[in-house]
């Protein structure tokens, strides 16, 4: 989210699932949709199939979205910024930019336009792997048919040049004029059901509720005031991949986790388990017992979605209620009961009667949530912003100017992957989901017909490849890379390109993460989970 | 679109080119029962039991395939009509078990409900009947074409909302079934088990395995909530009955969704819901191996040992992870106790990951 805020001013969907279906074109890259996003997948199938809309996938993987595409470009993985870079270097070179919106609303395109000029078809076929006639049949495409919306996932962020894949598609997206219009924009899918919420309501090391910065003296000095405190700390704390490094250094001593499974879904799991293993004290709120809780000091036993009340945000910015069905097993409680209780012990008393009288709090001290009500979301859900109680929410973002005034062109070269495969770790292994599991399946992972379906770990190879290795669908092999190994089945599939190899990292039994690269991006300190090099050895 | 002005049973209605005499009707409030169409779904005219008498036409139309036009005049509830619609019920009924004390669908079958409406006890056809036996060897949901009326909504639901195409009718006549190419299992077949045809099925053809003698359609109760899942954020229905969550389905035209869920939203929650391994107590270590505890003791322990170590290494020692599966709530109260409470920014969670 950090190259979005950047680009142009906010960190989220600039427009809303519904309009998906009206696009003229869609720029889908990073996201194998189907799988990951089912429902949204619905929606531009549904461009295609019933409005004509034009589908480019661009994906190292031939997904099953493919199927709907007018063009798919299997680039090499981490090579996304020379692939957008070719695609920017076409438009511009073929006069397909909207000068007049690039004039009014953005700033510093010569400096990028500078960059992408060293970026011709050719050159990115060459990094790549994309031929050149498909670079320039896609720019043509995306730059000339409007509205034209671009849809991305983790597999633009989880990279160590997360932030700049963003900055690039931001560049895009911008260079078309295609920001603030309906049917358009630059869409994150966000992969679990409240990571919006939670960014908004400031469960970062850097911000308060709606993004309000630690740094900035008088915001500090407003929520300190209305949390009745003298002060608040000033410096910007710790990310999850930070506060483990500082947790094997010996400087950070406990760790307070709620509901997350840190011991599975870590990149370079080893390292994140002897930072587990070094800490003094480690306090678990979860509805399982999950990897990470076995390690703990204190299991707390927490009410989950279906047993308690309060908000979600989702992907389009939209918060919608969260109602109570049935009473939490035994003694679990609701996390919000936890924290008071825990709190009013530690001698600051937090007596909220419901989840409601949090929210009250929260929307007198975050502007974009400001004019939503409990009694309002009873009939739907309201996008943020809605800055007051007659405000309808806000369908699209950035519609008559960007958040930050005017849109931020970035100039960006590639850099790479992290790694690249060598004679010693020949293939790709990329990371990610599949649709019969969820993260590290706490959740999906207790469903018989789930599990009977995909219940065993895998790892996808090319027929090529697997006929050069002499390996056999169904077979046990050894992958390794410079930071672990594992025993994993293989299932042979064209889905993945020669010299590429796939595995979900749904599972304890195959952790894949033992495997994945902790190197991080340089703002966004995203993990570069999505590529590293591997090898594949016949036992 | 242009506006149309009709009759329907001698009200005047205003309504819009494009759309059908059922749809006029039903946004008109008058009810035309129907079976195969679905407001989802394109309509297919293949139950008749929707049809109307036009003025000045001969036949009887299938008011779900009918556009409207200006000055149509149709009737939804003469004699003629319900004479037909008795004989199409009639005639479903003559190949249709009657085993509505077990079935799941008691309740909320479409076709229960008509024929209650029009006062069919039984069939007056006698002859024979299918014996297509159940398939329930396959996860989440059953298939019973015995009790399958044939009217397509599953199939329209797969091809045109899902874009799947899995299942579609074979054989002809009598013979006629739902089913994969070659009669394939599900999944083989390209099956994603994302149950929208279940969801569509009037009668109790498919059925969430799940809900099987769980409780009936009255008793359960039924909350609308969000989706744990994805960051979609579909809107669900949790059935829940004694405490227990027996069905997942997604209520029709509500919300980002529609109607339509995937596998996890639909089929993947009330599992772990209720799952005997969901914690119930407090533990705590105790010689290296966690055991129960009370509340009180629990965070009495949390309290002292997060005293004792900020005390000691200051609050920059202690972390925290919060959670994009908690609510706002809980991620806004958990942010403040770290700064107001602890007095460290020291908090994320797994928005990276």
């Amino acid at each position: 989210m950090a190259g979005l805020a950047t680009s142009l001013g906010s960190g989220a969907m600039t427009n809303s699932i519904d309009e998906i279906e009206f696009a003229k074109v869609l720029f889908v890259i990073g996201s194998n949709t189907t799988e990951c996003h089912p429902v949204v997948a619905l929606k531009i199938k549904d461009a295609v199939s019933k409005h004509g809309a034009k589908l480019i996938v661009a994906d190292p993987r031939k997904t099953e979205l493919c199927d709907f595409a007018t063009l798919h470009l299997q680039h090499k993985p981490g090579t996304d910024v020379a692939l957008i870079n070719g695609l920017l270097n076409v438009i511009l070179s073929e006069n397909l930019h909207n000068k007049p919106y690039i004039d009014e609303r953005t700033e510093g395109f010569e400096e990028m336009a500078k960059v992408v000029a060293n970026y011709p078809p050719e050159r990115v076929e060459k990094i790549t792997g994309v031929p050149k006639e498909k670079i320039v049949e896609a720019a043509r495409t995306y730059a000339t048919l409007k509205p034209a919306s671009i849809i991305y996932c983790m597999g633009i962020t989880q990279h160590r040049t997360g932030t700049d894949n963003v900055f690039s598609l931001a560049n895009l997206a911008m260079v078309t004029g295609n920001i603030g219009v309906e049917s358009g924009g630059l869409n994150p899918l966000r992969g679990q059901n409240n990571v919006q919420g939670a960014c908004d309501m400031g469960a970062l090391p850097n911000v308060l509720t709606a993004y309000q910065r630690v740094d900035d003296p008088a915001l500090r000095e407003k929520f300190a005031r209305a949390w009745q405190v003298n002060s608040l700390p000033d410096r910007p704390g710790l990310t999850i991949s930070e506060m483990l490094n500082a947790a094997t250094k010996g400087s950070l001593k406990s760790l307070f986790i709620m509901g997350e499974n840190p011991a599975l879904s870590e990149a370079n799991l080893n390292h994140a388990r002897e930072a587990l293993k070094k800490l003094e004290f480690i306090v678990v709120q979860d509805i399982f017992l999950t990897e990470t809780a076995q390690m703990a000091d204190v299991v707390l036993p927490a009410a989950c979605f279906a047993e308690k009340e309060g908000t979600f945000t989702n992907t389009e910015r939209r918060v919608q209620l969260v109602r109570k069905a049935l009473e939490p097993p035994g003694e679990a409680l609701p996390d919000w009961q936890i924290i008071a209780k825990l709190s009013t012990l530690l001698g600051y008393p937090m007596r909220y009667k419901n989840a409601e009288q949090i929210f009250k709090e929260i929307v007198k001290l975050t502007p974009s949530y400001a004019g939503i009500t409990y009694k309002r979301l009873e009939n739907g859900g309201i996008q943020w912003p809605c800055p007051d109680k007659n405000h309808p929410g806000t369908k699209i973002l950035h519609k008559e100017r960007f958040a930050r005034g005017k849109g931020r062109f970035h100039p960006i070269e590639y850099l790479g992957p992290a790694e690249t495969p060598d004679s010693e770790y020949p293939f790709y292994l990329m990371t990610g989901r599949v649709l019969w599991q969820f993260h590290t399946s706490t959740m999906s992972g207790q469903v018989d017909g789930l599990n009977q379906i995909a219940g065993e770990p895998f790892v996808q190879v090319n027929p090529q490849d697997a006929a050069d290795l002499g390996i056999s669908d169904g077979e046990t092999v050894r992958v390794s890379t410079r930071r672990g190994e594992l025993l994993i089945k293989v299932k042979i599939t064209p889905m993945v390109d020669k010299g590429s190899i796939f595995a979900p990292f749904h599972y304890s039994k195959a952790p894949v993460n033992l495997l994945t690269s902790d190197a991080l991006d340089s703002i966004a300190k995203i993990p570069g989970l999505k590529v590293c090099a591997a090898s594949i050895t016949k036992l | 679109m242009s506006k149309v002005k009709m009759k329907i049973d001698e009200k005047v209605i205003e309504t819009e080119s494009g759309k059908t005499v059922l749809q006029a009707a039903t946004q008109a409030g008058i009810e035309i029962p129907h079976l195969c169409y679905h407001p989802r779904l394109p309509g297919t005219g293949a139950c008749r039991l929707c049809v109307v008498e036009v003025k000045g036409a001969r036949a009887l139309a299938a008011s779900c395939v009918l556009p409207v036009s200006e000055n149509l005049e149709v009737y939804t509830n003469t004699e003629r009509v319900r004479k037909a619609r008795r004989l199409v019920l009639d005639l479903l009924l003559s190949n249709h078990p009657l085993d509505c004390l077990t079935c799941e669908m008691a309740g909320r079958c479409d076709l229960q409900r008509y024929a209650y409406e029009l006062g069919i006890k039984e069939t007056s056809f006698k002859g024979e009947k299918t014996n297509f036996g159940v398939r329930e060897r396959e996860p989440f949901f059953l298939r019973d074409y015995d009790k399958c009326i044939l009217c397509g909504r599953c199939v329209s639901a797969c091809a045109e909302v899902r874009h799947r195409y899995v299942i579609d009718f074979s054989h002809r006549g009598f013979a006629t079934r739902i089913t994969t190419p070659y009669d394939l299992p599900l999944l083989e077949g390209g099956c994603e088990f994302c149950g929208e045809c279940v969801q569509v099925c009037p009668v109790g053809a498919l059925v969430e395995k799940g809900r099987i003698q769980k409780g009936r359609n009255w008793e359960t109760k039924r909350t609308q909530t969000i989706c744990p899942y994805c960051g979609v954020g579909c809107t669900l229905e949790l059935h829940t009955y004694k405490n227990r969550i027996v069905n997942v389905t997604a209520p029709e035209g509500v919300g980002v969704n529609r109607g339509s869920l995937c596998v996890k939203g639909r089929f993947g929650i009330a599992e772990f819901v209720n799952s005997p391994k969901r914690l119930k107590k407090p533990l705590v270590r105790k010689n290296g191996k966690l055991v129960e505890t009370s509340w009180k003791n629990a965070l009495k322990m949390v309290a002292a040992r997060l005293k004792e170590i900020k005390e000691r290494y200051g609050a920059q020692s202690i972390g925290f992870f919060s959670s994009a599966k908690c609510t706002n709530e809980e991620n806004y109260l958990l942010q403040k106790f770290a700064r107001a409470v602890i007095g460290t920014n020291n908090i994320e969670h797994c928005a990276r990951l």
